[in-house]
């Protein structure tokens, strides 16, 4: 059973359909300890039904720890945001249920090129200044 | 949350990471969350709850309102 009704399964998929770039999700997973990590595949199983643009690709936490240290990830569930192979430096730590399911689609429709909300030429501008690695963590709940 | 992932695709040198503070209670605890949403940058700044776009760029990069 979908965990979407059809009508969001429709909605989203327009919402893809405007994506330029595939976007690759790097669940960082594991067996043992992992309360969340099969609720997090079936949501990310949810949208790769729903377009090609989007593709999963599974680590193993504890097996893979070389790759889970390139992209500076030590939790399960993680997800790392690539774009034609390239990091995109977008994190995420725990599943993507409730609240935080729109961000994750938000996310990859940003990531994707899909998005119609782009920062302003002030932002943009700011942020061309930044040259030191800066580190935004965001804390948020599923409700 | 929306800014800081667009932060983030806009300078490789910043990172995003979203985290979910009722699965990782020891990340909450570390960084004081009472609140959220919370944003803490490079573990030093602070910023509680949604701001505008301009109020949270200029505050994750430390910018100062005035200057």
């Amino acid at each position: 059973m979908s965990l979407l009704s059809a009508s969001d399964q429709q909605t989203l998929r327009e919402m893809f359909a405007d994506m330029k770039q595939t976007v690759t999700i790097l669940f960082f997973t594991q067996t043992i300890g992992c309360e969340t990590c099969d609720d997090t595949k079936r949501i990310l199983g949810e949208l790769t039904g729903l377009t090609d643009r989007i593709v999963v690709d599974e680590v193993n936490l504890v097996l893979e720890k070389e790759r889970a240290a390139e992209y500076g990830i030590d939790r399960a569930p993680g997800l790392a945001l690539l774009v034609d192979g390239k990091d995109t430096r977008i994190r995420m730590l725990g599943a993507p249920a409730g609240y935080d399911f729109m961000s994750l689609v938000d996310a990859i429709l940003a990531a994707g090129g899909a998005s119609d909300m782009a920062l302003s030429e002030e932002s943009v501008g700011l942020l061309a200044t930044v040259t030191e690695p800066r580190r935004i963590e965001v804390f948020v709940t599923p409700t | 949350m929306g800014l800081a992932n667009r932060m983030a695709l806009e300078n490789p040198n910043i990172t995003a990471v979203t985290v979910q503070a009722t699965e990782f209670y020891d990340l909450a605890r570390k960084y004081r969350v009472t609140g959220v949403p919370k944003t803490v940058v490079n573990e030093s700044i602070e910023i509680l709850g949604a701001l505008p776009e301009p109020m949270y760029v200029r505050a994750v990069l430390g910018i100062d309102e005035e200057s």
